[in-house]
């Protein structure tokens, strides 16, 4: 789907105007309460780590994280992340975890791959509410972790949860 | 919820990677917001969507508030022959948007 596609689909909703108007106010709820955030954000992110490493210690830096520098606008992010494997019965990733180290709830979303996935790819849009690291966890079909971190700057924060 | 947009290739060959692209509209409201007389807005927001193609799992999400209101997947799979994908939003509130697909295969 190209990005002029995606605008011709949302703008023909009859909820489009709620969706503005929800999108104005939420950047106006983060400028007001970021210092609440912050603190609440800097446990939260380890803790949601901790859920889905345990004990495991995850390598470092294979998990491909496509995300823009600069975001202007932190309600909606574009990101990629992958991870190059064969997704044989062998040697797979079975899960992603993306996690939003200075969002309010720092877990973005968890993606399952399967047998059938053929690749461990997967595209969406994000939310952020500030400048912050993004980081991206791939648990492998062998019980092994990978990790990969990105800096995102955040020019107007998304009311991210 | 409104209708879903899904994107499949034209025709595909067994053994092709293809990607799937899928969208569908929703507020997202993350629970986070107060409306303008200071009250919460409650949470709602789609927070599973799976796939699968002749009865077995594709790939599977569980989203929380991170993810963009209307929310866009993209996603990939291995044709192992022709059959029908079957796509399942479910929102907060449990509403369920179900859409199915046959796949092109050539």
């Amino acid at each position: 789907m190209a990005e002029s596609a995606r605008l011709t689909v949302l703008s023909s909703k009859p909820d489009r105007r709620k969706f503005t108007l929800g999108v104005t106010a939420s950047v106006a709820s983060v400028g007001l309460a970021p210092a609440l955030f912050a603190q609440d954000a800097g446990e939260g992110w380890e803790q949601t780590v901790k859920k889905v490493l345990g004990d495991a210690k995850p390598i470092e830096g294979k998990v491909l994280i496509d995300l823009p520098e600069i975001a202007e606008n932190g309600n909606t992010v574009p990101f990629t992340v992958s991870v190059d494997s064969p997704m044989t019965e062998t040697d797979n990733v079975r899960t992603i975890f993306i996690i939003a180290t200075a969002n309010p709830q720092p877990g973005v979303a968890t993606f399952h791959f399967s047998p059938l996935s053929g690749k461990a790819m997967v595209a969406g849009r994000m939310r952020l509410a500030r400048t912050q690291d993004v980081l991206v966890i791939a648990e492998l079909g062998d019980g092994r972790f990978l990790m990969s971190k990105r800096n995102v700057k955040v020019t107007i924060g998304g009311c991210g949860g | 919820m409104a209708k879903a947009r899904i994107k499949l290739p034209e025709s595909t060959k067994v053994g092709d990677v293809i990607e799937i692209k899928t969208l569908i509209s929703h507020v997202m409201e993350t629970g986070q917001r107060k409306d303008a007389d200071g009250k919460p807005v409650p949470r709602s927001i789609i927070n599973s969507f799976k796939v699968t193609f002749a009865g077995q799992e594709v790939f599977a999400a569980e989203l929380h508030p991170g993810i963009s209101a209307n929310p866009y997947l993209a996603f990939f799979m291995k044709v192992p022959g022709p059959g029908e994908l079957e796509f399942t939003w479910i929102d907060d509130a449990g509403v369920k948007v179900v859409e199915k697909m046959k796949l092109n295969v050539v």
